[in-house]
């Protein structure tokens, strides 16, 4: 399904270390591997790097030491706006909350993850009216009803129908890989569950391979594979 | 979805901040061109005031006082010309045509000029505007007189009115020429231009109030009356100025010269244009005062501007880190800002210029009869550079809040560190 690198690994992390600049203290990184499709969750505890380790692998941050590759492309090896050319391609990102910019719309805010990648709208549909369509299907598989998805304004939504927004916006045009910073953390133990399994339904769907960080480990059991990142966390 | 949509949608989302900075550099493009068009207008006023005059002629003096004497009637003449000199200058080929002021007389503290009713013909005021009257016409009896519409407004005269001029020009215990009144004729329109304070009469009529009077009092005992002066000779003996213009502006050096050469009685001709700059020229510090004045107030607004979009990018950093997760690079980031402030500026410009249009409009009656002040509709051409440096300075302004975000969007990665 996704024609890039065939023989890499989705994702791959070699050495990683981070030092913020006021800093001595470097955080570093297991090595992780993961295939196309997979679905990783990762736990630790606040303070433990999630956040950064997701910016790294997002490459917005760039590490002290060692290299992130994705779909066999380097990010040592790019140039910042590379990255971000990258990162509107292939990623999706899901925050913790406060996903959603409040001046546009709900379906405005899906199409924003398509904004600044042709190639991205192109494989959410081939035309203006089918990549809305295609927005459309998402906000609806996700659990939104179609009140909410095309009449609500984007302040009046809810913390869990944000969330559906913001999953929506980081799946359109199926992405390779889903980076997600514990979205499920505002959200009640049944409508974290829901919210969980339509998301990783679509992400199956599109072939999206996924890293979900989370310190509830009740919430691995979803996932194919889990790593703590405790022991790597300090040093 | 354009980075402009995105910028419009994110301003509508913080109206009254947005609001006010349009309203700090609204005001501040208000007053800048305000000050800059007054500017403009009070010099084009004053340059304006003998506009269509090639030479102006009197007794030998330094150009400066002779055009503060004839046309601003600030000070006195300390010679006159005499009729046959004047007679001699309109007589030269290249002269077409000639306007006589005979000043000394005052009413009330407004100055009295003699002259014919060839002034209302031949006078030009701004760019080459003629008097018009607002009421009545120009003098056609010995005793008519027409006041300017300062003159009107301040003494509440209107035509029908009558008038006694005093011998000289200053002082409360003046000589009256109480046995021989005007009646007003006319009232002219206001001008912006030192006509606006003045009693015009013709010469004869000064030469009649005068037919007794010798080195500046009455001759005792001799008494003619307002009725036997309508028959004495009335022939002018001397003026104090004249207005000269000529048939081709090439000749005015020629003229000029010839003029200062007049063998009979010690003359001067001046540009009129000339001798302006050098008056300019010392009121010319008042003129730079307002343009410092000016640029502080830009400065005041631009400031204003960058202390409400740095005030506002805290609120907006979850903005940035959304933007950055989609794919935005930090100079995307960058760039929104620039785009911000340079909206917001061009807006606050056009509202600016906007609302002097307006005032102006609105004043312009009440600038030209109370401050004498013609204020032009049409922007003064100083106004285009300004625009210019406003503008400039609003999007290098809007750097500042762009490169404080760029370099958070860097630094920060994802996280928003509230």
């Amino acid at each position: 399904m996704i024609p890039y690198g065939e023989d890499a690994p989705l994702l791959r992390t070699r050495g990683l270390r981070y030092a913020w600049r006021d800093s001595e203290n470097a955080l570093a990184f297991d090595d992780l591997v993961l295939g196309r499709g997979e679905r990783l969750f990762l736990c630790g505890p606040s303070g433990s790097g999630k956040s950064t380790l997701l910016g790294l692998l997002a490459g917005v941050l760039s590490p002290t030491d060692g290299d992130v590759s994705v779909l066999g492309t380097s990010f040592a090896a790019a140039t910042p706006a590379a990255r971000d050319g990258f990162r509107a391609n292939h990623l999706g990102y899901v925050f913790q909350q406060f996903n959603l910019l409040p001046f546009l719309d709900p379906m405005q805010n899906v199409l924003l993850g398509c904004a600044w990648s042709r190639e991205r709208a192109a494989r959410a549909g081939s035309s203006r009216a089918s990549v809305r369509g295609e927005a459309r299907r998402l906000l609806l598989a996700l659990g939104l009803d179609a009140r909410t998805t095309f009449h609500a304004r984007t302040g009046e939504l809810s913390v869990g129908q944000q969330q559906r927004v913001a999953a929506a916006r980081a799946l359109i045009g199926g992405p390779a890989l889903l980076l997600a910073d514990e979205p499920t953390s505002a959200l009640d133990m049944t409508s974290r569950n829901a919210f969980l399994r339509l998301l990783l339904e679509e992400c199956r769907r599109h072939g999206t391979g996924v890293v979900f960080v989370s310190h509830d480990l009740s919430l691995a059991r979803h996932f194919d594979r889990s790593v703590s990142l405790w022991q790597g966390a300090a040093s | 979805m354009s980075l402009l949509y995105l910028t419009l949608r994110s301003l509508g989302q913080r109206k009254v901040g947005v609001a006010l900075s349009l309203l700090t550099i609204a005001l501040s493009v208000f007053l800048l061109l305000g000050v800059e068009r007054v500017r403009a207008d009070a010099r084009q006023g004053f340059a304006g005031s003998v506009s269509g005059v090639d030479l102006l002629v009197g007794a030998r003096t330094g150009p400066v006082s002779l055009l503060l004497y004839a046309v601003f009637h600030v000070g006195e003449a300390t010679n006159n010309i005499t009729w046959k000199s004047y007679q001699d200058i309109a007589a030269m080929p290249e002269v077409a045509w000639t306007v006589p002021l005979s000043l000394g007389d005052s009413h009330r503290g407004f100055r009295v000029t003699g002259t014919t009713a060839d002034f209302f013909r031949y006078y030009r005021y701004g760019r080459a505007n003629r008097l018009s009257f607002a009421a009545g016409k120009p003098f056609d009896d010995l005793y008519d007189a027409v006041i300017g519409s300062q003159v009107a407004r301040r003494l509440h005269y209107e035509v029908g009115d009558t008038i006694v001029l005093s011998h000289g020009l200053g002082g409360a215990l003046l000589a009256q020429h109480a046995d021989k009144p005007f009646r007003i004729g006319g009232v002219l329109a206001p001008t912006g231009t030192p006509v606006d304070a003045s009693i015009l009469v013709s010469l004869p009529a000064i030469e009649a109030i005068h037919l007794d009077w010798r080195s500046g009092v009455p001759l005792p005992g001799a008494a003619t009356t307002s009725e036997q002066a309508r028959h004495a000779d009335l022939a002018p003996k001397a003026i104090t100025a004249a207005l000269v213009g000529l048939r081709s502006r090439l000749s005015a050096f020629a003229v000029q010269r010839a003029i200062d050469d007049y063998p009979e009685e010690p003359l001067l001709a001046v540009l009129p244009g000339v001798a302006l700059g050098e008056l300019w020229h010392l009121v010319g510090t008042a003129e730079n005062a307002l343009r410092v004045v000016s640029a502080m107030v830009l400065l005041a607004g631009m400031s204003g501007m960058l202390g409400t979009l740095v005030g506002m990018l805290n609120e907006r950093r979850r903005e940035m880190a959304v933007l950055r997760a989609v794919g935005a690079s930090a100079r995307v980031i960058f760039a929104l800002l620039v785009i911000e402030s340079t909206l917001l500026t061009l807006a606050g410009m056009i509202a600016g210029w906007l609302l002097l249009a307006l005032v102006t409009a609105v004043t312009r009656d009440y600038l030209l009869v109370n401050a004498g002040l013609v204020i032009d509709q049409t922007p003064a051409p100083g106004e285009w550079p300004l625009l210019g440096a406003v503008f400039a300075v609003g999007v290098l302004a809007g750097c500042v809040p762009g490169w404080m975000a760029y370099r958070r969007s860097l630094a920060d990665g994802l996280q928003v560190r509230l």
